[in-house]
């Protein structure tokens, strides 16, 4: 099915199912600690060997030998396998760092062997009598040195004599810390071979990615590998692509000839995985004396391994606030680093950070309040190409019910005082694109009326069981209940996978498009025309004729497969995105420095929301991770050794329970006929977008002190902080 | 004694109501005591360093980090975890208000949250302190002791605000 024009009324506009407040349909398995997780699943393959993995030591460089001989004499130990066994593995598509194989070390804690044994116990001792002896070479550790390559980006008017002429500006540099997903699930997977088959239950957020990246890695053909990963442990981009953990446990598995399951440590995460890299960014802003954006420039600076992409910071820039000048330079580092790849609303998440404070500092030097100025510098068409317009933007509905909702009352900078504590409000926008992906799915329906929903999309927390098994339900008009959901099988139809917020969005079209197709299957043997087949409350009416699904499928259960196709009118009569405003109030300590967030609030316009609780879950959950961003997290580079150093959950810290305060969403519930059947867009990225420079500005407007480098901690205020006895 | 012998060690301990003898190495901790020997995988590994807090198991009624405490330890203990509150067809009301609650996403930090809820307001209700206790004489059940005491269980899909809603209506219930 293609959707090449935007959406007309039809079945998933009942809303009797879609839109409601359901309670996660597999809630009951995690809440008992029944939902089997990759590395649990004990049933699926006899006689498990366990893998424990060892990282390479240095960053950079080559291994000249490794001396195996006291591991594989230790106790338990069946086999070790090598990088030295193999040449370089080919890389995927979706990869930049080869995972595994030769001798080349092109980043710290790149995987270089994996020791098999009988236990858990007996793998990690023996792992750590490995010895390794390196020749190190001179890496490339220091972005600010490393060599640059630039990404082309338009430039559009001139920025550069605009900003000279500019009666107001602003010129500020930020920066943002490499930072690490720290899901709370490890990478992990078990691998077991029948023949040439091979089979990998793993937890990963794009089944298709990953089967493909197995095939390339390990040169097989496609029909022989399988991938599972019905539950998944939080991602947020960590889990995107094929990691060490598959490829070392199927390389082990046919190596001993018996299953094989391994975890990565924790403290292996962080630098053999990826992470998001760290950003310098420069944004200058010119106005008019009424605060309207004549000119505006991003410029970011970004690491990678060779062959990857950075983090480009700049592209909401292009799209968010008007301004008829515009240049943006985009520049890359090649470093020897760990990989840095997509972590949650990769791109946006960082460039938010720091423009969000620049439209602070831009509104404070036009003396124009911040919300007042992100309102009168909307635009309803992409800057770039006024040809195009945004599809929906409720930007500036955002900040003003935003503003009344939350009480928006910001004093001067530093001047509430409330005992020991300095407290200030702060705003910020959010914007992140909603882009979708071809997305299929099965549905079959059983003789006893029940509905099964087979795709290989993940649910990695975001409530994809629970959404899809409500457009299962509104298309046939069953109830809840009544509908199973299966996901992350690669035996199921590929779908969008979870990533870049598109999976709601696509996955529901997906199984939109499985649903049309049954109701005609359905209607032709009823010998009916579709268009007229009413389908409501489990029963099925043509005419004056009237019958239960499961009348209809009773001798033997209908299946219906289809994929959903997003036509390219979508991108190129629309730009199609997310919008939010985000308020925070802060106490910062007088004394101390130390920053207590006091309430957040989020208010949304992310297309129609298919679950408010899901929903609303995604944005709690983004906004925390935006308290983390703005307060706490940073991976603490070594830049002489080439590493990051904490490379745990206690050196990386990220937001606990005490952290977060009462936390407010609201959703706008805008439906966009141009997004997609179920006129719905993504919100799992929106809800981080812009929640960082929101409490970067809470803290301005509370100290007066401005912090242009995060995590905005206490020893970057303290020094500056207004006299305690001043107010 | 040789080598062999003293490397693995007999424990009997009860979990979730049933006794369980093992024969275990002894380096094996309570957590993949329960996860590889005994097959209880509710209980999760997110760290193995006691930093995360996935792993919370009661031991005697008490929580306790299940990666930090070897399994030889526990000799004649009385070990609950989440599969030993409830299923799916019986659920705790713990169990039940996080759902209500939706006070989890990927559900992977969810059994250790929920057995840390169930014992802090068990512990709040023995008078037990925390940092945050103004009146060490009168220790209450609030918002900022419910945070404080659940902030060993890290939840990175960010779900605190619906787990400190559950919490409190499970302690409203059982007031």
């Amino acid at each position: 099915m293609k959707f090449d024009h935007p959406a007309t009324d039809g079945p998933a506009d009942r809303q009797n199912v879609l839109g409601k407040p359901h309670k996660r349909i597999e809630g009951p398995l995690k809440v008992t600690g029944r939902a089997p997780y990759a590395y649990e699943r004990h049933d699926v393959a006899p006689n498990q060997l366990v893998g424990y993995p060892l990282g390479a030591g240095i960053a950079k460089g080559r291994i000249v030998a490794m001396d195996l001989e006291a591991a594989k004499a230790a106790p338990g130990v069946v086999d070790i396998l090598s990088t030295l066994d193999m040449e370089t593995l080919p890389v995927a598509a979706t990869n930049v760092a080869p995972l595994f194989g030769g001798d080349e070390v092109r980043h710290y804690h790149q995987a270089i062997a994996l020791v098999i044994a009988e236990t858990f116990e007996q793998a990690r001792a023996a792992a750590q009598m490995i010895r390794v002896e390196y020749a190190e070479t001179v890496g490339r550790f220091d972005m600010a040195t490393a060599d640059t390559e630039d990404a082309d980006i338009p430039n559009i008017g001139d920025f550069d004599t605009a900003f000279a002429e500019a009666e107001v500006t602003s010129d500020h540099t930020y920066t943002t810390p490499a930072q690490s997903h720290a899901m709370m699930e490890p990478h992990a997977s078990i691998a077991q071979w029948q023949g040439e088959k091979l089979v990998v239950w793993t937890s990963n957020q794009m089944i298709n990615w990953a089967k493909k990246a197995l095939v390339t890695t390990l040169s097989l053909d496609p029909e022989n590998v399988r991938v599972d990963s019905p539950y998944i442990g939080g991602g947020f981009g960590s889990k995107l692509f094929l990691r060490s953990d598959a490829v070392m446990a199927a390389l082990a598995a046919k190596k001993v000839g018996q299953a094989v399951k391994v975890s990565l440590p924790r403290p292996f995460i962080f630098n053999n995985t990826t992470h998001r890299s760290a950003t310098v960014q420069r944004i200058r802003i010119g106005m008019a004396k009424d605060g309207r954006i004549k000119a505006i420039s991003h410029e970011n600076l970004s690491g990678t391994l060779p062959g990857g992409a950075g983090e480009d910071a700049t592209n909401q820039t292009r799209y968010f606030y008007a301004g008829d000048h515009r240049k943006f330079l985009n520049r890359i580092a090649t470093m020897d680093l760990p990989e840095s790849n997509a972590m949650r609303a990769p791109g946006e998440a960082s460039g938010l950070m720091a423009l969000e404070i620049a439209m602070d500092e831009a509104a404070e030097a036009a003396g124009i309040d911040p919300v007042r100025f992100r309102i009168i510098n909307d635009t309803q068409v992409d800057p770039e190409n006024p040809e195009r317009r945004f599809s929906q933007r409720h930007f500036i509905e955002c900040l003003e019910r935003g503003a009344a909702e939350f009480g928006w009352a910001p004093t001067a900078p530093a001047m509430r005082r409330e005992g020991r504590w300095l407290v200030g409000q702060g705003v910020a926008g959010g914007y992140r694109g909603s882009p979708v992906m071809p997305s299929g799915a099965r549905v079959r329906l059983q003789p006893d009326g029940r509905l099964i929903v087979e795709t290989d999309m993940t649910d990695i927390g975001t409530g994809s069981y629970t959404v899809l098994g409500q457009t299962a339900a509104e298309m046939l008009g069953l109830s809840l209940d009544k509908i199973e959901v299966l996901l992350g099988d690669s035996a199921f139809p590929v779908s969008a996978g979870s990533g870049g917020q598109w999976g709601a969005t696509s996955s529901t079209g997906g199984v939109y498009a499985a649903c049309m197709a049954l109701r005609e299957q359905i209607s032709k043997q009823i010998g009916a025309d579709a268009d007229t087949v009413d389908f409501r409350d489990g029963l099925v009416t043509a005419g004056n004729r009237t019958m239960t699904l499961s009348e209809i499928a009773a001798g033997k259960e209908i299946i219906a497969e289809d994929k959903m196709e997003f036509g390219e009118f979508r991108k190129e009569a629309y730009e199609v995105a997310t919008f939010a405003s985000h308020f925070v109030e802060v106490a910062v300590d007088a004394y101390t420095g130390e920053v207590r967030l006091r309430r957040m609030l989020a208010v949304c316009d992310a297309g129609r929301i298919l679950n408010p609780i899901t929903a609303r879950s995604q944005v709690i959950g983004a906004m925390t991770m935006g308290v983390g961003a703005a307060l706490m997290e940073h991976m603490e580079l070594d830049a002489t050794r080439g590493f990051f150093a904490n490379h745990d959950l206690a050196g990386y810290e990220v937001p606990v329970h005490a952290d977060i305060p009462d936390q407010e969403v609201i959703f706008l519930d805008t439906a966009d006929a141009a997004s997609s059947p179920l006129k719905a867009k993504g919100v799992g990225e929106l809800g981080l977008c812009g929640v960082a420079a929101a409490i970067a500005n809470a803290v301005y407007n509370a100290t007066g002190v401005r912090v242009r480098d995060y995590p905005v901690t206490l020893d970057k205020v303290i020094d500056r902080l207004p006299m305690p006895d001043a107010g | 004694m040789t080598d062999t012998t003293r490397s693995r060690s007999s424990v009997t301990m009860t979990v979730n109501g049933t006794e369980q003898q093992l024969d275990i190495d002894n380096r094996v901790t309570l957590l993949d005591a329960l996860r590889e020997h005994l097959k209880l995988t509710g209980t999760k590994k997110g760290c193995d360093h006691g930093q995360c807090g996935a792993c919370t198991v009661m031991v005697n009624g008490r929580r306790v980090n299940s990666c930090l405490s070897l399994a030889v330890m526990h000799q004649g203990d009385e070990v609950t975890t989440v599969e030993g509150l409830g299923s799916p067809e019986d659920l705790h009301p713990m169990q039940a208000a996080f759902i209500e609650h939706d006070g989890y996403q990927c559900g992977y930090c969810t059994p250790g949250q929920i057995c840390s809820a169930k014992s802090v307001l068990e512990e709040i209700r023995a008078g037990i302190p925390s940092h945050v206790t103004r009146d060490l004489a009168n220790v209450v059940m609030n918002d900022d002791e419910l945070r404080e005491r659940m902030s060993g269980n890290i939840c990175r899909c960010g779900a605190y605000a619906n787990i400190l809603a559950a919490m409190k209506q499970v302690a409203e219930e059982t007031a």
